[in-house]
C-alpha cells in the first residue's frame, strides 16, 4: 500500500507536517491491554460504586425496569453502527423509527410535531426558550423556582451569553406548586415564555391551565417541561402548552451516572419551522413507495450556517430508539398501568412520613426529617444498604430540613418499610 | 462490476400504529406489593387522562420483528466501509458496549453519594487525563454532550475569558471551508461571524487572515486538518497572528483522528478545542448519536470551565461546585458518562503506541484511496492528504453527472456514500474518509466501485443519474417531503393501504 502511495515508510505519511507542529516523543499513555484486562478494570471501578443498595433517588434520573428487547434492538449493528440518516435510500430503518418516535411523542404530549431528539432534558430547556424568542421576538424568560435546579443552571448559562434574561418566579411553600401570583407579578410584555415543570422538581403535579391563560394574555408562550416521562402515561397531556420540552430517561435509559439520556422538543404545528434539531418527514421514492427522509433542514446548521435555528448536529438517536422500543413494549395500556404502579408505590412510601408539601404527587415526594439533618439520616440509611433521598438544602436553603424521595415500580415494599423505620 | 453485494428478499413492514390492535401486549409488571390507588383520587379527576390515543398495542414477537425488519433497511459499519468524510466512521469495538453495561456503571445514579461513586469519578478523571495528553492541553471537561455542544462550550469559555480581560470583543472568524456548526455556534454565543476565504491550496491564507484580524476579533474557529483533509501548513503562524492581536484560537477537532500521537493542538498554538469521542475515539454513532464533545483548554481558560469539576481531596474524588469564574453548567449532571466509558476503553485497548499506529494507518488508507482514484476523479487540491481525501466531480459533471448521483450509485455497489457536496469551497465535492479499521480488501472493493462508476458515467450517464437501482427504496423525493411536511403518522380513512 505504501508503494502505491509512492512512499517508503509509514513515517513518510506525516513527513510534510511542519516540524514545530510535530510531537517528538511517544504519548505518555500506557501500552494497550487485552479485552479481558479492560473488562476487569471496568468491573473493578463499577464495584467501587453503589452496588446492592436500595435506592430512593429520582430528581431527574429514575430507576425503571428496562425491557430486555430495548437492548436487543439497539445492539443490532445496523442501528448501532449507522450514521445520521442523510442518505435516505439506505437509512430507512433509522428514519422509520424516528418517524414513529415523533408520532408517539405527539400522542403522549398532545403536541402536533416533535423533533428527533435533543441531547437531554436540560439542554432542551434553553432550546425551547430560544425557540420562544424566535416566535415572539422577545428575550425574557420566566422560569418557576421548582423547575430542576440544574436545568435552570443550564438555561442561565445559555442566556448569559446570548444577552437573554431569565427571571425566576416563586413556588407556594404550602402546596409546592408554582405561585400564580408571583407569576402574574413578573409577567410583562417582554416575556417570551413561561417555563413550568410537571411533575415539578418536588414531584408535585402542576395545573398549567391557569399559567397558560396568564402567559397567553400577555402574548407569551407556555413551555411545559417534564423529567419523568412515565407520568405522561396517566397525566392529562399538556395541550394548553405551546412548546413541550422533556427528558426521556425513564423510557428504558439506564441512569448511567447522568448520561447519555435523550431530550425532546414538541410543539404546536404552526411553530414547526422554529423547532431546533432534526425532523423526519414522510415522502415517496421514485417507484411511488412510502419512504422517509430528514426534512425542513433549511432550519439547520449544515444548510443555514449562522442563520440556523440551533447549532445542534449530533443528537441522541440510539437512545431515542431505546425509548421508542420501550414505548412499543408498554403501549397504550401498559404505560398507563406502569404509571399506576408508580403512583401506588409512591403513595405507600409517603404514608407515615412527614410530607413537606400538600400538592398532589406522582412518584416523588418531599419529606421533612425531624431530629437530625437529612444528611445525617442518609448516613444512617447507608449503613443499612439504603441510598436515601436527595437532601434539598444544596438547592433550596429553605428546605434544608427536607429530602426528595422517589419510588418506582421497581421499589420493593420491604425496602420502603426499612427506610421508613429510620426516617420516622 | 458489482462484487460486494447481491440482491435478496427483504421484508416489508408497516408502522407500529398500523400493526396495532386492541388487547395485544408485550409488557408484564409484577404483582403490586402495596395497595393500589385510584388515579382520580390520588391526582385529582381533572388531572388524569383517559387514554393515550393512537399509541400502539403490539405483541412481543411483533416488537422484535418490527425493529429487526426495519434494521435490515439500514447500512452500518458492521456491513462495510462507511467512507463519510469528517465523520470518522471507524469500527465500534464491542467490548466498549459490554463494559458500559456493567451494573455498577449503568445503574449508577448521578446523585448517589460521592463515597459510592468513586469508580465512576475515577473513569472520568482517567479519561480527562489521557485526553489532555493526546490534545496537549492543560485541562479537559467532559460535560458537553456532542461536538457542536463542545464548540458552544469552547466559545463561551473564550467569551468569559475575554470579558475577564475587559472586553468580550465582537467577531469570530470562520474559514469558508468550516463545518456549519462553527458559524451557528458563534451566533449562539452572541458573536458576529466573519467568513474567511481559503487560498487556492484549500488552506487559510496568513496574509488574508492578518488583514482580517482586528482588536474586535475574539477568536478564529479552525479545523485542522481542515475539511479538505489537509494539514494547515502555516498553523503556527496563524495562531501567532491571532495571539498578537489578543484573539484566541479555537480548534474544531472533528478531524482529530489524523493527529493522535503525531501532533498536539496545544503544542501548535491552539487555546481551546473539542474532540468528538464518537469519531476519533470509536464510540458508535447510533444513527445520529449519542456523542460526547470533550473540550480541552490551555491553563488560562481552566478557571472558566463548566462546573462542577473533579477534585482530589483526602485521597478521594469529589465534585467541586465552588468555581466562581465558571461559565456555568452546559448540561445537567456530568456529561454523557456511558459514552465516556466507551472512549476510555478504546484508549486503554490501544495504549499510547497503538493510538499513534492507528493514526498512521488512517493516513495510509486515505492516501491509498487517493492514489487509486486520482486518475479517475479530479483531486480538489494538490496538497498532501491526511486522513481523508477530497475530489471534485468536475470530470463527471462534463457528462451531466454530479457528486450526489455518484453517491447514490455507490449504494448499488454495496457501500455507504462518502460525504456529498462538502466542503462548500470544492465544486461538487466527494469527501472520502476510510479510517484505519478498513482492511485493504474492502478499500479495493470500494475503489473498484468508484472506478467502475466513472466508466459507467462515460457510457451511460442517465443510468447513474437515476441510481440507486438495486435498493428496496429507490431515490427518495426530499423536495416533496419539505413542501408539505408530514412529520407524524395519522390514522387514514378506513381501508386505506396500510403497509408500504
Amino acid at each position: 500500500m505504501l508503494a502505491a502511495c509512492g512512499l517508503q515508510t509509514m513515517e513518510d505519511l506525516c513527513a510534510h507536517l511542519p516540524k514545530e507542529a510535530l510531537l517528538h516523543r511517544p504519548l505518555d499513555i500506557p501500552a494497550g491491554i487485552s479485552e479481558y484486562e479492560i473488562s476487569e478494570y471496568f468491573k473493578e471501578q463499577a464495584a467501587r460504586n453503589a452496588v446492592g443498595y436500595a435506592c430512593f433517588l429520582g430528581a431527574g434520573a429514575y430507576a425503571h425496569h428496562r425491557p430486555v428487547l430495548c437492548d436487543v434492538v439497539v445492539s443490532r449493528g445496523e442501528f448501532l453502527t449507522s450514521y445520521t440518516p442523510y442518505q435516505a435510500e439506505i437509512a430507512q430503518g433509522t428514519l422509520t423509527t424516528i418517524f414513529e418516535f415523533q408520532t408517539m411523542l405527539c400522542q403522549l404530549t398532545g403536541m402536533e410535531v416533535a423533533n428527533a431528539s435533543m441531547y437531554d432534558g436540560s439542554t432542551a430547556v434553553p432550546e425551547a426558550a430560544m425557540m420562544a424568542s424566535r416566535i415572539t421576538g422577545r428575550h425574557r424568560y420566566l422560569v418557576c423556582a421548582n423547575v430542576h435546579p440544574e436545568y435552570r443552571d443550564v438555561l442561565d448559562t445559555a442566556a448569559r451569553n446570548a444577552q437573554l434574561h431569565v427571571e425566576t418566579f416563586g413556588y407556594d411553600l404550602e402546596t409546592g406548586r408554582m405561585d400564580l401570583e408571583s407569576l402574574d407579578r413578573k409577567l410583562n410584555d417582554e416575556t417570551a415564555c413561561v417555563i413550568v415543570q410537571s411533575p415539578n422538581f418536588f414531584g408535585v403535579i402542576e395545573e398549567i391551565q391557569e399559567a397558560a391563560r396568564m402567559a397567553h394574555a400577555r402574548g407569551a408562550l407556555l413551555v411545559y417541561l417534564f423529567t419523568e416521562a412515565v407520568s405522561l402515561g396517566i397525566l392529562k397531556p399538556p395541550v394548553e402548552a405551546d412548546i413541550v420540552a422533556g427528558e426521556l430517561q425513564s423510557f428504558a435509559i439506564s441512569p448511567s451516572y447522568g448520561g447519555p439520556y435523550a431530550g425532546v422538543i414538541a410543539a404546536k404545528e404552526k411553530f414547526i419551522r422554529q423547532i431546533p434539531g432534526r425532523l423526519v418527514g414522510e415522502t415517496r421514492d421514485a417507484n411511488g413507495n412510502r419512504a422517509y427522509c430528514l426534512t425542513l433542514s433549511t432550519r439547520e446548521q449544515h444548510i443555514r450556517r449562522e442563520k440556523a435555528t440551533s447549532n445542534i448536529c449530533t443528537n441522541q438517536a440510539l437512545i431515542a430508539l431505546m425509548a421508542t422500543v420501550f414505548m412499543s413494549v408498554y403501549g397504550r395500556e401498559g404505560l398507563r398501568e406502569l404509571a399506576l404502579h408508580n403512583l401506588a408505590k409512591a403513595g405507600y412510601l409517603q404514608n407515615g412520613l412527614n410530607r413537606r408539601f400538600s400538592g398532589k404527587f406522582f412518584n416523588e415526594v418531599v419529606v421533612k426529617v425531624s431530629g437530625r439533618t437529612p444528611e445525617a439520616a442518609n448516613a444512617e440509611l447507608l449503613e443499612r444498604k439504603i441510598v436515601g433521598g436527595l437532601a434539598l438544602g444544596r438547592f433550596y436553603p429553605e428546605l434544608a430540613d427536607s429530602m426528595l424521595l422517589c419510588a418506582t415500580e421497581m421499589t420493593k415494599r420491604a425496602d420502603m418499610d426499612r427506610l421508613k423505620e429510620v426516617l420516622r | 462490476m458489482i462484487r460486494k453485494v447481491r440482491t435478496h428478499v427483504n421484508q416489508n413492514e408497516p408502522l407500529l400504529f398500523e400493526l396495532s390492535s386492541p388487547g395485544k401486549r408485550a409488557w408484564q409488571l409484577p404483582e403490586l406489593d402495596v395497595p393500589a390507588v385510584d388515579a382520580a383520587e390520588a391526582l385529582g379527576a381533572g388531572a388524569v387522562r383517559d387514554d393515550i390515543e393512537g399509541f400502539p398495542e403490539v405483541s412481543e414477537v411483533e416488537v422484535i420483528r418490527h425493529f429487526t425488519r426495519l434494521s435490515t433497511w439500514n447500512y452500518g459499519i458492521d456491513l462495510g466501509l462507511f467512507p463519510l468524510g469528517s465523520c470518522t466512521m471507524k469500527y465500534n469495538p464491542r467490548i466498549n458496549e459490554a463494559v458500559a453495561r456493567i451494573e455498577g456503571l449503568a445503574w449508577a445514579h448521578p446523585y448517589q453519594p460521592e463515597s459510592l461513586s468513586q469508580g465512576a469519578m475515577e473513569i472520568i478523571a482517567a479519561l480527562e487525563k489521557r485526553l489532555g495528553e493526546i490534545f496537549g492541553m492543560d485541562a479537559v471537561t467532559l460535560q458537553p454532550a456532542a461536538g457542536a455542544h463542545g464548540e458552544y462550550t469552547g466559545i463561551m469559555l473564550i467569551r468569559k475569558y475575554l470579558e475577564s480581560q475587559g472586553n468580550p470583543r465582537k467577531t469570530i472568524i470562520v474559514p469558508d471551508a468550516a463545518h456549519g456548526t462553527n458559524p451557528a455556534t458563534a451566533i449562539m454565543v452572541g458573536y458576529e461571524v466573519l467568513n474567511l476565504k481559503s487560498n487556492d491550496r484549500g488552506m487559510v491564507d496568513p496574509a488574508a487572515l492578518a488583514a482580517a484580524v482586528t482588536s474586535d476579533t475574539a477568536a478564529m474557529m479552525l479545523t485542522n486538518p481542515n475539511t479538505v483533509g489537509v494539514f494547515e501548513q502555516e498553523i503556527v503562524k496563524i495562531c501567532a497572528i491571532l495571539h498578537d492581536k489578543g484573539a484566541q484560537v479555537y480548534m474544531d477537532g472533528a478531524n482529530m483522528n489524523a493527529l493522535v500521537g503525531i501532533a498536539r493542538p496545544g503544542d501548535f498554538g491552539v487555546d481551546v478545542m473539542h474532540s468528538n469521542l464518537h469519531k476519533t475515539f470509536s464510540t458508535p454513532h447510533g444513527g445520529g448519536g449519542p456523542g460526547a464533545g470533550a473540550v480541552g483548554v490551555r491553563a488560562h481558560l481552566e478557571p472558566f470551565l463548566p462546573a462542577p469539576r473533579l477534585k482530589r481531596a483526602n485521597g478521594a474524588w469529589t465534585w467541586d461546585y465552588d468555581r466562581p469564574r465558571s461559565i456555568g453548567r452546559v448540561r445537567a449532571f456530568y456529561g454523557n458518562f456511558g459514552v465516556l466509558v466507551r472512549a476510555l476503553a478504546y484508549i486503554m485497548a490501544h495504549g499510547g503506541p497503538g493510538l499513534r499506529k492507528a493514526t498512521l494507518d488512517a493516513l495510509l488508507n486515505a492516501n491509498y484511496v487517493r492514489a487509486r482514484l486520482e486518475k479517475h476523479y479530479q483531486i480538489a487540491y494538490d496538497a498532501p492528504s491526511m486522513h481523508e481525501c477530497v475530489f471534485s466531480d468536475s470530470k463527471q459533471a462534463a457528462h451531466g453527472v454530479r457528486t450526489g448521483d455518484i453517491a447514490k450509485r455507490l449504494i448499488d455497489y454495496g457501500f455507504h456514500p462518502y460525504t456529498v457536496s462538502f466542503p462548500l469551497i470544492v465544486s461538487g465535492a466527494l469527501m472520502i474518509e476510510p479510517t484505519e479499521t478498513e482492511p485493504k480488501q474492502e478499500l479495493d472493493l470500494f475503489c473498484d466501485a468508484l472506478i467502475s462508476i466513472a466508466e459507467e458515467i462515460e457510457k451511460d450517464p442517465e443510468m447513474v443519474k437515476h441510481a440507486p437501482h438495486l435498493t428496496r427504496t429507490t431515490r427518495v423525493d426530499e423536495v416533496m417531503a419539505a413542501r408539505k411536511p408530514i412529520v407524524r403518522w395519522k390514522p387514514g380513512p378506513a381501508g386505506a393501504k396500510a403497509a408500504d
